[in-house]
């Protein structure tokens, strides 16, 4: 089921280097801006002398704290309600914070007034690991904030306690286990940036920019400038990959804003890679206890949870509002288990801010590797198979939709399938038997299973909101005479090609070639209002708006093809594209041709206006829940513990396929990003908070080499909530493999009697593990 | 984007113009060859150079692998994916080719240099293992005219190396000798990055037994990047597993590994054992 | 100082500070911003170019470098309004999705064809293992390779 594997429209502009990124944009008279970041984690800016930067014969400005102190501009809010200091004006509170702005005539000359800015500091003690974070006596790291003694944030939780404890305190087995899901940065390949132009005789600013959420972007300028709305237009061109990392407003892009104001002319302002990693939004980071309440036989009863969320200097998550863990609790996962409960305590520490980037689907990523994991400890301590142990407690087709014991209502699902599917295409038996030969023989072999459930495509507006602005994205969808149409949507692709997929959802519906229609995005001032392409929202919400403002096209067409044909509407039938008196498909009109008439001198029924334009916006009913199960195959060597990924079996259930040659393609890459997270991935710290990943050199990312070649699978089920049955799926592969990964690693090294190793598993690590020593990976190695 | 404070240029035309532009600009000029570990390191501020001296021109001058009389001569301007390529070097050592398929990437082998890998003096770097091992010589170039060092004490620390601020490194003799096999082991946390460690091993063996041995280890802190010990150990012992694994730890033994996010140093010590035995163990089978 | 360099078959003088990226070069002194950068430190391949028709990565060789070389970037694959079959290939199998690596891709791909006109999945896989890709998982740029490969011959 599916629209077709229609070749992509962007990819001619990109073979042939034609793309647009923000760095690519030129304007005449341009500047260009650097940031001077701190060295430390944690001091006391004590005084910034910038005489010497401000004579570089080719600086223009330079921009303090103070100097935005001055325009209530040094503090800007987070989308999770809390500050973040633009340029410090009182502390540095993490290592690479921005301090302070130059605006210069050429890229490498900011560069070099940076090194003549003299900044003193008085260093501090510096909290770096989040379980100490709320010790009595800790440095206080958020001092701006009145009334603040300590560094807590939050406390959240969710589901029901008293009968999940009730649950525990009676069961025939329990396990725990803590994990560590480490710090991780999603790293597109370009980077974070702002070009910021500022006309002072129109008072309009334009600002480019790789963003995800151009219209949320527009809002809060407006909101945190002052500077009224529709004098705002944010452009976020050709984006070099987002995955949640380019969902949030930086310091850099109201630096580069300000800096035009100052100048009077256009700056721009790339981060550099180590800029990008020290700074921008990183993901995960929760220290987690996981247990399992089950009977002896293998029926899960109970789950439960209690989460030390780490999230930086500035609480800066981009979430639901609502929810100060995202959707962490969807935890209970894919199983039919009774009772759940989860406690999530949110901590500040001398960290860059973030916490929800990086293709998670406001934590679901968490929540699966939490309950993947813990099925697998309890396989282990029941001596049961992981897959059939997971069998047992899939939920049932006949039991959807479903509440879970937190609240979710998932859509629809036939996970048995999904799993039997995996199964038969991994050879999972023969696999096994492969497996206990090689153990005879002392070499390590793992087979690791995940399965996952997803919630993604916030959301309904009464729920969830960012900010207070409501999750709906809106469409709009004119039909030119010719019967060639362009959609205008509010979300932006950074890779996921909606040119052309929704495209196809309009051409689908309105009986039109899918190159007969364009899709215009990424400028406010040419889409409507919507929140953006994250937390894998763009179809089941703006696909959902394309198809419902097509319909409408469609159904306004039925008037006009009346009028033409002279017949009733209610005489009409929609078949093949084409509008036709019932029974009679010869008097069939195509949209072109109701079109032009539409344009026409036709006479229309009283209060039908011409044309056929219609906008619509689109407020999810529910989330859309695909869901998929893995398995990985790997070899470990026990002389080095070096760890080689042979087989990835990935069967995805994403409802109706749009663009299958699409929806793998994103399959492919957020499966490397699980075997990256899982073999070499982290944003470890020393204690002085120095990061030991700021540049690709430390922070690796898996090449060619590491990735096996991806073996897919896919079952449908339609959501029945989304107008075209289709289902979110750019995050689920991120979401649903790191689990699986790790699951095989600790699988091969169960001749130790390993039950846990925390990701990433690194050739030491793993050897570490095997060794029954095994290191914090978020910390230096000692 | 990062990017280096300013210098002054100059392109070299020949061995004796590099050395004249050595000796105008001083110490603080630095020869670029590749410049896939200088350039970085500028962009990042830790290197500022006055001057450049680009020795790119110099690529057939300072070129060629050959087997010359009772050596195997490499120009020190031989690229990485020239000496992965070259069969006469790598059929001669397949050691070579061990290595270099594992060193930083096919693009950048493209550009980087043998030479400039070892004058780097990077305390992980693979080839100053792989030459060790081979027992090489460097064959400097000064004012003065030419010298030879072993490479053995070419290295006089963290990015020392003999090479002289007014001198050029402009090629390296590997002895060649009959029933002689070579292997190169490594373990990376991914492909192209530094060695967590590596050990190189080089064996020659007459009437059964080894005549001499040669082991490079590289990141775990082994003095000039052998291992002299284990060397002795093995030498007129039978090749065998026994002997190796004992090579292997008396090799680990020596070593001053250092924890970083690569791993611990107990790992990298054991790392220095298992990765000794297994090159040993292979370059014997490759006689 | 003064530098020619030869790109895409045409000529460019220019005066440029000794310490000018070549990438720089290509993107800010004659406009070619189909040539990326993505990281400082010459890992991720976003940058690569042809340096006389070997794959280099433009943000670690200096303009200067180049004074007198052929440079060939990704506007220089089409040729008389043909693309290149690697260029063909990426369209065909979906080998890119942000675009943001594809023209390093291309290039290197190009270059290995040249050399090697049927590499297997292990060539490839090796040949492009300097570059990183965030967005596909590398599988359907391995087949882009193979489908350009297999279209030459």
């Amino acid at each position: 089921m599916s629209y077709g594997r229609m070749h992509r429209k962007e990819d001619a502009r990109f073979i042939r280097g034609r793309g647009n990124y923000t760095d690519d944009v030129r304007l005449p008279g341009m500047l260009y801006g650097a940031i001077l970041r701190s060295p430390h984690a944690h001091a006391r800016i004590v005084s910034i002398d910038t005489s010497a930067a401000e004579a570089h014969p080719k600086v223009k400005a330079v921009i303090t704290g103070q100097t935005l102190a001055g325009l209530n501009l040094a503090w800007m809010p987070t989308l999770s309600n809390d500050t973040q200091a633009v340029l410090a004006t009182d502390k540095v509170r993490f290592q690479g914070q921005e301090v302070a702005f130059v605006v210069a005539e050429d890229a490498y000359s900011a560069r070099d007034a940076l090194e003549l800015i003299d900044v003193e500091y008085e260093p501090l003690d510096a909290v770096i690991d989040a379980r100490k974070a709320l010790d009595p006596g800790a440095p206080v790291i958020r001092d701006d904030l009145e009334g603040r003694t300590g560094n807590h944030i939050f406390d959240w939780e969710a589901g029901d306690r008293a009968r999940t404890e009730a649950v525990f305190e009676q069961a025939e087995v329990t396990v725990a286990q803590d994990m560590i899901y480490p710090r991780v940065h999603p790293a597109p390949l370009e980077t974070c940036g702002a070009l910021a132009d500022f006309d002072k005789v129109t008072g309009k600013l334009t600002v480019w920019c790789p963003t995800q959420a151009p219209h949320a972007h527009r809002t809060l300028y407006a909101m945190v400038a002052g500077l009224p709305e529709h004098k705002i237009r944010v452009i976020s061109p050709d984006i070099g990959g987002g995955f949640g990392g380019k969902v949030g407003i930086y310091p850099g892009y109201i630096c580069a804003i300000v800096g035009s104001i100052v100048t009077g002319r256009p700056v721009k302002w790339m981060e550099d890679r180590s800029e990008n990693l020290m700074s921008t939004a990183f993901a995960r980071d929760y220290h987690m206890r996981g247990e399992i309440a089950a009977t002896r036989d293998g029926k899960i009863q109970g789950i439960r949870v209690k989460v030390l969320a780490d999230h930086g200097a500035f609480n800066g998550t981009a979430q639901p509002t609502k929810f100060p863990a995202g959707f962490f609790h969807v935890f209970s996962g894919s199983y039919d288990i009774e009772t759940a409960h989860c406690e999530v305590t949110g901590v500040y520490t001398n960290k860059a801010p973030g916490g929800v980037a990086y293709a998670c689907s406001f934590r679901v990523t968490e929540a699966v590797y939490l309950v993947e994991r813990m099925v697998d400890v309890l396989a282990a301590e029941l001596g049961m198979d992981p897959a059939e142990l997971r069998m047992r407690n899939l939920l049932k087709p006949e039991q959807f939709p479903y509440t879970s014991p937190t609240g979710w209502e998932y859509d629809s699902g036939d996970y048995p399938k999904a799993l039997r599917l995996a199964l038969d295409m991994a050879g999972y038996d023969k696999l096994r038997a492969e497996q206990a030969d090689k153990r005879a023989r002392g070499e390590l072999m793992g087979i690791g299973v995940s399965f996952f459930t997803e919630a993604v495509g916030a959301g309904p507006r009464k729920h969830m909101d960012i900010l207070g602005l409501g999750m709906a994205d809106g469409a709009e969808l004119r039909v030119h005479p010719t019967g060639k149409a362009v959609l205008r949507v509010s979300c932006q692709s950074q890779g996921q090609g909606h040119e052309t997929t929704f495209a196809q959802i309009v051409g689908h519906e309105l009986g039109i070639p899918a190159d007969d229609v364009e899709v215009v995005h990424g400028d406010t001032d040419q889409t409507p209002f919507g929140l953006g392409t994250y937390g894998s929202r763009s179809t089941p919400v703006s696909g959902a708006a394309a198809a419902i403002v097509a319909r409408k096209v469609r159904d306004r067409a039925k008037i006009v093809a009346a009028a033409m044909l002279e017949a009733s509407a209610d005489d009409l039938e929609w078949a093949d594209g084409r509008w036709s008196v019932v029974g009679d498909p010869s008097t069939g009109k195509s949209l072109a041709e109701i079109a032009l008439g539409a344009h026409s001198n036709l006479e229309l029924p009283d209060g039908v206006e011409g044309h056929l334009d219609a906008v619509t916006v689109y407020n999810p009913p529910n989330l859309t829940y695909p869901f998929g199960a893995y398995i990985c195959v790997v070899d470990v060597d026990p002389g080095t513990g070096q760890v080689k990924v042979r087989r990835f079996v990935a069967v995805d259930d994403c409802g109706v396929r749009i663009n299958p040659m699409i929806v793998e393609g994103q399959i492919h890459g957020g499966l490397a990003d699980g075997v990256g997270m899982a073999l070499m991935q982290v944003m470890a710290f020393d204690e002085d908070g120095n990061h030991l990943g700021a540049s690709f050199m430390d922070y690796l990312l898996p090449t060619s080499m590491e990735c096996p070649s991806w073996e897919l699978g896919e079952t449908v089920t339609p959501s029945p909530t989304h107008p075209i049955g289709a289902k979110g799926v750019g995050e689920s592969a991120t979401v649903g493999s790191p689990a699986a990964v790790v699951n095989a690693v600790v699988d091969a090294l169960g001749p130790y009697g390993v039950r846990h190793a925390d990701m990433p598993l690194t050739p030491a690590n793993v050897w570490r593990v095997v060794h029954g020593d095994p290191f914090r990976t978020d910390l230096a190695i000692p | 984007m990062q990017v280096p404070a300013t210098f002054e240029y100059e392109r070299a035309n020949s061995v004796p113009h590099a050395l004249e532009l050595l000796e105008r600009y001083g110490p603080e000029a630095r020869v670029v060859a590749g410049g896939h570990s200088l350039i970085p390191m500028m962009k990042l501020r830790l290197a500022q150079p006055e001057a450049l001296i680009d020795i790119n021109d110099l690529a057939d001058e300072l070129g060629g692998i050959a087997v010359e009389g009772e050596e195997l001569a490499i120009g020190a301007m031989v690229r990485h994916t020239e000496l992965l390529e070259s069969a006469t070097a790598t059929d001669l050592f397949p050691i070579f080719r061990d290595a270099e398929r594992v060193i930083a990437d096919p693009i950048v082998r493209n550009r980087g240099t043998v030479g400039g890998s070892l004058c780097q003096g990077d305390p992980s770097e693979d080839l100053s293992a792989v030459f060790a091992a081979l027992r090489a010589t460097a064959v400097i170039q000064g004012p003065g005219g030419t010298r030879t060092v072993p490479v053995r004490e070419f290295h006089e620390g963290p990015y020392e190396t003999a090479v002289q601020p007014n001198e050029l490194l402009i090629q390296l003799r590997v002895p060649v000798a009959p029933g002689t096999g070579s292997a190169y082991e490594k373990v990376e946390r991914r492909v192209g990055d530094w060695p967590v460690a590596a050990a190189g091993a080089v064996l020659r063996i007459e009437g059964g037994t080894i005549a001499q041995a040669g082991i490079g280890l590289t990141a775990v802190g082994a003095g000039h990047f052998c291992a002299p010990e284990a060397e002795a150990f093995l030498s007129g012992r039978a090749p065998d597993e026994e002997a190796f694994t004992q090579a292997g730890r008396i090799a680990a033994e020596h070593c001053e590994p250092h924890a970083d996010q690569r791993g611990p140093a107990d790992y990298k010590r054991h790392l220095a054992a298992e990765l000794t035995r297994r090159a040993l163990a292979r370059a014997a089978g490759r006689i | 100082m003064r530098i020619t360099v030869s790109v895409n078959g045409q000529s460019y003088t220019r005066d440029v500070e000794p310490r000018l990226l070549l990438v720089h070069f290509l993107r800010d002194e004659l406009s070619l911003t189909g040539t990326h950068w993505g990281c400082d430190t010459s890992n991720c391949g976003v940058c690569t170019v042809q340096l006389d028709g070997v794959p280099v990565k433009s943000c670690t060789v200096l303009a200067v470098m180049a004074d007198g070389h052929e440079v060939t970037t990704v506007e220089g694959l089409e040729r008389d309004g043909e693309l290149d079959a690697v260029q063909k290939g990426f369209v065909e199998c979906h080998g890119l999705q942000c675009g943001f690596c594809t023209p390093g891709m291309l290039l290197t791909a190009q270059a290995l064809l040249d050399r090697h006109p049927d590499p297997d999945e292990a060539q490839i896989r090796e040949a492009i293992s300097g570059q990183l890709c965030r967005c596909t998982g590398y599988e359907n740029i391995v087949r882009s390779i193979r489908w350009a490969a297999e279209a030459k011959s």
